[in-house]
């Protein structure tokens, strides 16, 4: 080996030289920057697909990802097209989006905030996503609409069910199509009242993070509008698996309600847990003892088997509805799958054609102008019934869905039965509604 | 030159050209290509090397010196995160005030932490630190503290994020509102196209990895001072150092916290990359992880837990995200049962099944390469002498284990 000597002027001189053709490249192509973030150049656009694969809500997130490669399918006029033959709007011609063929790339979540941002910019930056689309939990939709705002692309939140997500931390690059908190308390609280009586105690168990509290404040206001009083909430962690020493408090607390503000594996656990006490056997204050679980899903119903019978609960949609976009989604989804769409993956096949129409609607892929179509927009035919985006904080407005679980089931998908559809105009709030207050959109963010 | 002797030169050079010209390095397929999955030259994952690189040397401090294995190392990543977090909210975006502070309050915290750790050793250190690391995860998830004081501190599960709404008092009218250092914009990228590749230069990328360099020079140092020399008599044998009358507890104390402050501005780096600071950073899962870049790396060595973090990390964002379709692509050329059987196969190691992935291969190392990755190199490095002459057979190569 021959002899290296290192001077003081010998590193001085390879790290001038080093640092300039490091910076040389930079002169020419930072004038060169892009419009928006990720304009797509090419005959493809890219779309991200960001949902759990692992955690708590990975049943739910293959589901949605099940959903938005359907999407995709139909983006691109393949398959039967779908719901692009009963959509109000007519701009989607099934030849991708303004004539560019549709890629997708899949992330994983993990169900938290960090791999979540993590995977989101990974598809931003590596592959050149022009929008982000699911997740299954407002942790993660809060944590990547924040980022996807400051990145300059589009976000589509998928299952977030929390006030939050357009409520405090509502932002102008990110829409939800799936319905809230706020919604299911107040569908369900008339459907409560009329089954149960207005003179009830419930006793609510919530999961510890921004979903679960601000699901549990509009359920307990909006049954304590109908008479109900709330012996006590008590916050349990995301990542439990065990309830019962949750349930054992509640025999002694004098509630004859018990509410699970809990979604997913939790759910079905805290549910299993509270059946297997034999809460549902009980008679308190002279009243049948009886469950309610705000926020329901067929891939929790399947997973809690006959413990849902007579549970009562909401949905953002459900296959059982007969109108036209339902009827077309589930058929091409059964086909492909073999077996009917969750809610969650409805809401992600949804926004995904939403984000498409409006592309075409806007006849660009800029951010800001994308946002500017969604704002307001009014549209049908996707299943919801008669929908509205509203401009104010990126919020969809559609019936809610009052659900029951099956007393006979006739097999593993038919387990919850639709007890009554809410109108519109039951669930509707002003932007600014205490439980929404305190955030505030911003401007819209096309990056680059 | 810089106070190391020649060979520690040569490898502070090698892992500086690495880290210069790692937009080159990490991006060798071509954009469009089939392989262009494995690139990873994109802004957000190099960060990222240079990030747990600094975190895993600081580990590699406690660790490989003195052998004392903390299982709670992940509690001082999140501290770090909170604290630039807070200053964001408080001060403004410059990150150049939240880093110091997030190195001070992590060392702050790994006092007392390790105060009270280190009066056992062995299992029982492990399990006080992981006890200590759960306890102040559980605490951040559910936002104790704030709940306790009465406003928020670390925002439970959502995490701390910045609202328009916090105070930021000196905050400039032209500054901008993404995290930055006197202007200079971490999120800020330059392009360089060259025929079918595209190279990312990115600001932030730049500056984890300067002081990514600056804290391996300090491990460096360390490593070769009558202080370090010291730490390796503790693993070696603690009790006949305290027969010699020397107490040992001031020096691991020393090095603990000085390893939970590399940890504390890596958290700190990972903020002033992505303004965002998760309860889930101080999960045991992500203790446990930084023990395995130690340790796949190659425990004590200077470089291993370097290497170790970028192996890590590449399986974790690279292999999660091949899914089906992309197998099928690469696929396409067999007959059509073929191909689905080829996807079958390898179906369950990609997407989801990464970890699975991640955890043959740390078998594979443990078991045949229990030096790490650095002892891999030495291997192939002697097997290569040896092919060449055999003459300088004896000589040690140039990577040097610390024991």
């Amino acid at each position: 080996m021959s002899k290296t000597d290192v001077t003081r002027r010998g590193v001085l001189k390879t790290g001038a030289v080093a640092g300039a053709g490091v910076a040389l490249p930079t002169i020419f192509t930072a004038s060169s920057a892009a419009a928006y973030t990720n304009e797509p150049t090419g005959g493809t656009v890219t779309l991200g697909f960001n949902v759990p694969q692992t955690g708590p809500y990975a049943e739910e997130g293959l589901d949605e990802l099940r959903a938005q490669e359907l999407a995709v399918e139909h983006l691109n006029g393949m398959g039967d097209g779908g719901c692009l033959n009963t959509f109000s709007s007519k701009a989607l011609k099934g030849n991708g989006i303004l004539g560019k063929k549709v890629q997708f790339v899949t992330g994983d979540t993990q169900t938290k905030s960090d791999a979540a941002r993590a995977s989101a910019k990974s598809m931003i930056e590596k592959d050149g996503a022009i929008m982000i689309n699911g997740g299954s939990s407002s942790g993660v939709a809060i944590a990547v609409q924040g980022l996807c705002q400051d990145a300059g692309v589009i976000f589509m939140a998928g299952l977030t069910h929390s006030n939050d997500t357009t409520g405090k931390d509502k932002k102008a690059n990110g829409f939800r199509h799936f319905f809230n908190g706020y919604m299911s308390g107040a569908a369900l609280a008339p459907v409560l009242k009329n089954a149960y009586g207005s003179d009830r105690r419930a006793y609510h168990l919530t999961a510890d993070y921004t979903w679960g509290w601000t699901q549990q404040e509009s359920i307990a206001a909006a049954t304590e509008a109908v008479g109900w009083e709330t012996v006590n909430n008590v916050l349990t962690p995301l990542a439990a698996t065990d309830f019962s020493s949750y349930i054992a408090p509640v025999l002694n607390s004098g509630a004859d309600v018990l509410v699970l503000n809990h979604y997913g594996g939790n759910m079905v656990n805290s549910l299993t847990n509270a059946i297997q006490f034999g809460l549902r056997d009980k008679m308190v204050n002279g009243k049948q003892f009886e469950i309610v679980v705000p926020l329901y899903s067929e891939l929790m119903a399947a997973g809690a088997g006959s413990n849902v019978q007579g549970v009562i609960g909401s949905m953002n949609w459900n296959w059982q509805l007969q109108d036209e976009g339902s009827k077309a989604f589930v058929k091409s989804f059964g086909e492909k799958y073999g077996r009917p769409p969750s809610n969650s993956a409805q809401t992600c096949y949804a926004q995904t054609l939403l984000y498409a129409d409006a592309c075409e609607r806007a006849g660009t892929f800029n951010p800001c102008g994308v946002a500017e179509a969604l704002e307001g927009f009014e549209f049908d035919g996707l299943g919801n019934g008669p929908t509205l985006y509203r401009a104010d904080d990126h919020q969809c407005f559609k019936d809610v869905l009052v659900m029951k679980g099956k007393d006979n089931p006739t097999n593993e998908y038919d387990t919850l039965e639709i007890v009554e559809v809410t109108p519109r105009a039951q669930v509707e709030y002003a932007p600014d509604h205490p439980m929404f207050a305190g955030g505030d959109l911003g401007k819209c963010n096309p990056g680059a | 030159m810089l106070g190391l002797n020649k060979k520690d030169v040569t490898l502070l050079t090698f892992v500086a050209v690495l880290a210069l010209f790692a937009p080159f390095i990490l991006n060798p397929f071509p954009e469009g290509s089939a392989m262009a999955q494995f690139n990873a030259g994109y802004p957000d994952l190099m960060q990222r090397f240079a990030i747990f690189g600094i975190f895993a040397i600081g580990f590699n401090l406690l660790f490989g010196l003195t052998g004392y294995l903390s299982f709670g190392h992940a509690a001082f990543l999140g501290i770090g995160s909170y604290a630039v977090v807070w200053m964001y909210k408080l001060l403004d975006y410059n990150v150049l005030w939240g880093l110091p502070l997030a190195v001070v309050i992590s060392g702050i915290f790994a006092l007392g932490i390790g105060y009270v750790s280190l009066r056992r050793s062995g299992i029982y250190f492990s399990i006080l630190t992981l006890a200590f690391a759960q306890m102040m995860f559980a605490i951040s998830y559910s936002d104790l503290l704030g709940r306790f004081v009465g406003t928020t501190i670390t925002n439970g599960e959502t995490g701390l994020q910045v609202y328009t709404s916090d105070p930021q008092i000196l905050l400039g009218a032209n500054e901008p509102n993404t995290p930055h250092l006197f202007g200079l914009v971490m999120n800020n990228s330059f392009f360089l196209e060259v025929g079918a590749w595209q190279f990312t230069f990115n600001v932030g990328y730049y500056f984890s990895a300067i002081v990514m360099l600056v804290m391996f020079y300090l491990s460096v140092r360390i490593f070769r001072s009558p202080f370090g020399l010291m730490l390796r008599a503790i693993k070696s044998n603690n009790t006949r150092m305290s027969y010699t009358g020397l107490n040992p507890r001031p020096y691991t104390l020393a090095v603990f916290v000085i390893s939970g402050m590399y940890a504390g501005l890596a958290g700190g780096l990972m903020a002033a990359m992505d303004p965002l600071a998760g309860a889930e950073r101080m999960q045991w899962t992500a203790s446990g992880e930084v023990v395995l870049m130690t340790i796949l790396g190659g425990t004590g060595t200077l470089i291993g837990p370097v290497l170790g973090a970028g192996f890590i990390k590449y399986f974790e964002n690279i292999f999660s995200k091949i899914n089906d379709n992309v197998l099928h692509q690469w696929f396409s050329f067999m007959p059509d049962g073929l191909e689905d059987a080829m996807v079958f196969i390898v179906h369950p190691f990609i997407g989801k099944g990464w970890h699975l992935t991640l955890g043959i291969l740390f078998m594979l190392v443990v078991i045949f390469l229990p030096g790490g990755l650095v002892e891999g190199g030495q291997r192939l490095a002697a097997w290569i002498r040896s092919k060449r002459g055999g003459a300088e057979e004896n000589t040690k190569s140039s990577t040097e284990p610390a024991e």
